[in-house]
């Protein structure tokens, strides 16, 4: 038996064990999955001296509380969330993208996400978890990963099995910023809208609707007429496609998403908007602009640059 | 062979075989896949073929469209690879627990539960594809007066092993999902299992699959 483990007193909404995610599987059947919003992923992992793949807690909306057991060890959130540690008889508010050293007996207890979607809790060493596939990302719904590839319980013990030499405490100043405008490719199905339609989805505003997840973001708002056919032979589909099946509802690919669709691809967001997407939450308005492809690549370099860059002055 | 190569978003090649769905088509889809499949090229992190089209996605921090699509355009796709790499046979149970909506099949293609299960059964129909949730093949073709459309709601829960039909294929379910299919029967067998590591899907694109009726007792003791 393990002596350092984390007890789950309250689980939160969606929290799972996310890492870098699978990959060569689609032709099986199974995505990608992994850490939503992969900047605040890896910046976690870097606050705590883990290696930049090492899994985190990724919690949406309310996060886990958690009591912790076992020599001292550091942990880190980030995203935009509402979290307070206890130690002993006093409760502290904390800060995201800080990290902080805990002890025996000690509490994290994740409130909420503010204005966002998820957040990630890492802890200063590895956690005793099943690998699939290289990966130990929980895919709630084809059960895949670790902890039997479900969302984590009320009452669950984790075990760690290393904690951290290097207890070096972190800081870094990142403000996650918050765009209306996703930028967007054009989809191999684009010429199915009417022209109505196509003015429709790069003018109007969508909102993010309450049915969204791990797996998909649903949209509401003006709909999009198909001239042509709702369905296509199904095909493969990729994370950030955007469908738009016989509602005229669009509906955006997340990590989690089917490997396989049938509804026309109205556009593909660019790689540089989707961990900003992800943290889109309910309600949230959204606006699409169309850009081309040697601009999205141009974007990705440069968003990938920044990202290195933070992670490097951490 | 390919017809066009596009974009699809900024992380993957979109390979366009065609709009029609035949075995011939698809056998070439599953050519190029498998050939690009042994090759590794760097950057390149899934295949998905599918009827008439394969997507190759690749990590934007190692290659580009580009690259990709210049490497695929280049490849001579192998004549040797053996696409009907296996024939199995399901055994399915088409016992009125399991057919939740051969009612519905009657109706919709005149034919009497005799007639359809006569129809499916006991034929060679072949893998397109597998997907959509994990492990779930894709069939075809199914005889003319054999297809239906998907039902107009689809169910929040289709039970684990329910083997369906729409339209021109055949599908079974691999694990319990929301899913649109004309259910005819259940089968026992795992046709998915993420345990296997190296193998959890037991049918792949190419094989050839019977279906093999069995009683609900057969279908209890099965697992036994």
């Amino acid at each position: 038996m393990s002596s350092n483990y984390l007890d789950i007193i309250r689980p939160g909404i969606n929290t799972t064990f996310q890492d870098k995610g699978r990959d060569h599987l689609y032709h099986i059947g199974i995505p990608f999955s992994g850490a939503m919003d992969n900047r605040n992923y890896l910046i976690a992992n870097k606050l705590v001296n883990n290696n930049l793949d090492s899994a985190v807690i990724e919690f949406a909306y309310q996060g886990p509380h958690i009591k912790y057991s076992g020599e001292k060890i550091n942990f880190a959130v980030t995203g935009d969330v509402i979290f307070s540690i206890k130690k002993k008889d006093t409760e502290i508010e904390g800060k995201c993208y800080e990290s902080y050293q805990i002890e025996n007996g000690d509490e994290i207890n994740i409130i909420s996400t503010n204005k966002s979607v998820y957040g990630y809790l890492a802890l200063g060493g590895e956690f005793d978890l099943k690998f699939q596939w290289n990966s130990c990302s929980i895919n709630t719904k084809a059960n895949i990963g670790s902890n039997d590839g479900k969302k984590l319980d009320e009452g669950q013990r984790i075990n760690l099995k290393k904690i951290n030499s290097n207890k070096d405490i972190k800081k870094t100043n990142y403000i996650n910023t918050k765009i209306e405008n996703i930028r967007v490719i054009k989809g191999t199905n684009f010429d199915y809208f009417s022209e109505e339609g196509k003015k429709i989805f790069y003018e109007k505003e969508f909102t993010v609707s309450k049915l969204s997840d791990r797996m998909g973001m649903r949209l509401e708002g003006p709909k999009i007429d198909n001239i042509v056919n709702t369905n296509i032979k199904s095909e493969g589909l990729i994370k950030g496609v955007i469908q738009v099946p016989a509602d005229g509802n669009p509906i955006i690919m997340l990590s989690d998403h089917g490997t396989i669709g049938g509804y026309p691809k109205i556009g593909v967001v660019a790689s540089v908007d989707y961990d900003r997407l992800v943290q889109m939450s309910p309600g949230s308005k959204i606006k699409f602009k169309e850009i081309n492809l040697s601009d999205a690549e141009t974007l990705f370099k440069l968003y990938e640059m920044e990202t290195q860059n933070l992670l490097s002055q951490i | 062979m390919i017809k066009n190569i596009s974009n699809l978003g900024d992380a993957a090649l979109y390979c366009d075989f065609g709009n029609e769905v035949n075995k011939s088509i698809n056998s070439e889809v599953i050519k190029y896949f498998k050939t690009i499949k042994e090759k590794k090229f760097e950057g390149i992190n899934n295949l998905t073929p599918s009827y008439n089209k394969l997507i190759i996605s690749y990590d934007l921090k190692k290659t580009n469209f580009k690259e990709v699509k210049n490497y695929v355009e280049n490849i001579n796709p192998e004549d040797s690879i053996d696409i009907n790499s296996k024939k199995l046979e399901i055994p399915v149970c088409c016992h009125e627990n399991f057919s939740m909506d051969i009612k519905r099949l009657e109706e919709i293609l005149k034919l009497s539960r005799e007639k359809i299960l006569e129809n499916f059964l006991n034929k060679e129909y072949f893998c397109y594809m597998t997907g959509f949730i994990a492990g779930m093949p894709f069939l075809g073709d199914l005889d003319e007066n054999m297809r239906a459309q998907r039902l107009e709601t689809p169910r929040v829960k289709v039970p684990k092993g329910s083997v369906a039909l729409t339209e021109q294929f055949a599908n079974i379910y691999t694990f319990e999902s929301p899913g649109g299919w004309n259910i005819l029967g259940n089968t026992p067998l795992d046709v998915f299992d993420s345990l296997k590591e190296d193998k959890p899907n037991l049918i792949n694109p190419g094989d050839t699959v019977i279906f093999k009726e069995i009683t609900l007792d057969q279908y209890k003791n099965y697992n036994e």
